[in-house]
């Protein structure tokens, strides 16, 4: 009878999450930007159908890098989880808060009890009423938290575009000055990004119940040049 | 009670609050929906303020007649059911898949209608963005889903109501003639209907009417609808009469 070699706890954690890591870099980055009217979500994603930012709810946005059909699965059951909240109690009840709590608890779940980790890094976004409302959660590959304060930057080159971001960003800037600044800095020193490059959305305070929407690639370009 | 329901069925059965006269008419650019606000519990007013017509999602509205409750919940529900395909789907479910879906729930509120006399009887309108025209769907208590062509109007002020846009309706109206219809249906059905209200002007309460094109689901704006029931009541008043408005009642009056 053979016996299973003793793998140390440490050593198998940190396969997972080498190998997790490994898996969100290979995706394109993403980030989420707050400017004067709510929060900007700008991806490379040169993909018109597979969607790396969608529709929660009404104020909430969903985004996730990494491999797609982990993040998608993880934004339909973000959907459903505010969907029926929202029905059993009130529209109002449902907050990026309590989701980004239920998606840290499943990906830890994931992380610790399965063999593969789900190789993604994902985001929730409510807009407030005021801007100083507004939240960002960023959920890691092993359902760590991280509440993040006016942006935020997801995917492997993460650490960089963060640099950019800081560089240009500034509070109460409008749609088109953030976006400006938001391609600048997914795109870098050496290279432009167009619109059909990009995969643009907004929550914005001004767009009544349902905060979302997608900026469709005519308009970024626009807004861009 | 409702009259759908087989007459053995409707016997000492207790007074749930129930909803009453609803229309839609298609014109050029779409439809236009119309409720009055009155909700009763037998003969009793249950309350006064009640809006019958809701968005069911941007290009859609649902009018409920029938046992509020109830009615307001499946209303909840198929708006819910919409948002949520959209959100999981990206894409809005077709027209006639609206309708088929609202179908499918007021068949399933089928054992409700037939033993406690829960009837919910739903009038589904919007705008067509394939087809780009205004579509009108009636259903039955059996989940049976009927188009109706140009008009049509449910509840107990229904037939009044039904037969008021019969007579001025054509082809191609424009938005506002379709908008001057509906509230001249709601005042004749509200004029024959004890369960239908007509407009309150003391408490400021009017029947509600909203219009789908493509442009989306808009809500008259309640000063709108007010200005046009007081132009009708002035029309009705003084001067002679408009062919529209009632005749003057003669001879004695049974309460």
């Amino acid at each position: 009878m053979s016996m299973p070699f003793y793998v140390a706890p440490e050593q198998l954690m940190k396969d997972k999450a080498d190998f997790a890591r490994k898996g969100v870099a290979r995706g394109r980055s993403l980030l989420a930007w707050t400017y004067a009217d709510g929060i900007l979500l700008c991806a490379e994603n040169p993909s018109a159908v597979q969607h790396k930012i969608s529709e929660i709810y009404d104020r909430i946005a969903f985004a996730g890098v990494g491999k797609y059909s982990e993040f998608d699965s993880l934004r339909r059951q973000g959907v459903q989880f505010a969907d029926v909240r929202g029905y059993q109690y009130s529209r109002e009840d449902v907050d990026a808060r309590s989701l980004a709590n239920a998606y840290a608890q499943l990906l830890t779940q994931v992380f610790t009890h399965e063999i593969k980790p789900l190789e993604v890094e994902i985001l929730v976004a409510e807009v407030g009423l005021t801007a100083e409302e507004d939240q960002l959660f960023r959920i890691l590959f092993d359902g760590t938290p991280v509440d993040e304060d006016h942006f935020t930057v997801l995917g492997g080159e993460a650490e960089p575009i963060t640099e950019r971001v800081k560089e240009t960003y500034q509070a109460d800037m409008n749609l088109q000055d953030a976006l400006k600044g938001a391609t600048a800095a997914l795109a870098g020193p050496d290279r432009t990004l167009a619109a059909s490059d990009l995969e643009v959305a907004v929550l914005s305070r001004l767009n009544g119940r349902r905060a979302f929407r997608r900026v469709e690639d005519p308009e970024a370009q626009a807004l861009i040049d | 009670m409702p009259s759908s329901l087989p007459a053995a069925l409707t016997r000492d059965l207790p007074e749930y609050t129930h909803g009453t006269t609803i229309c839609a008419v298609r014109h050029a650019d779409g439809v236009v929906m119309a409720g009055d606000r009155r909700a009763t519990a037998g003969n009793v007013i249950a309350h006064r303020a009640m809006e019958k017509i809701y968005p069911a999602d941007r290009f859609s509205g649902v009018g409920i007649a029938g046992a509020a409750g109830a009615a307001m919940e499946m209303v909840k529900l198929f708006q819910l059911q919409l948002e949520h395909y959209e959100k999981l789907e990206g894409a809005v479910l077709s027209f006639e898949g609206k309708a088929n879906f609202l179908a499918q729930m007021v068949r399933s509120n089928l054992p409700a209608a037939i033993q406690m006399g829960l009837v919910v009887v739903p009038l589904f309108a919007g705008y067509d963005l394939r087809r780009r025209r205004g579509r009108i769907f009636t259903f039955d208590v059996t989940g049976g889903r009927y188009e109706e062509t140009d008009f049509q109007a449910e509840g107990s002020g229904g037939r009044d109501a039904r037969t008021t846009i019969k007579l001025s309706w054509r082809e191609g109206m424009a938005r506002d003639e379709a908008v001057e219809l509906v509230i001249r249906a709601l005042w004749q059905a509200a004029d024959e209907d004890s369960a239908t209200g007509g407009p309150d002007p003391i408490r400021g309460i009017y029947p509600m009417v909203a219009t789908i094109t493509d442009a989306g689901f808009e809500e008259v704006p309640e000063t709108e609808v007010a200005e046009r029931f007081a132009a009708l009541v002035e029309r009705t008043r003084g001067g002679p009469p408009a062919p529209s408005t009632p005749p003057a009642r003669k001879g004695r009056a049974t309460s």
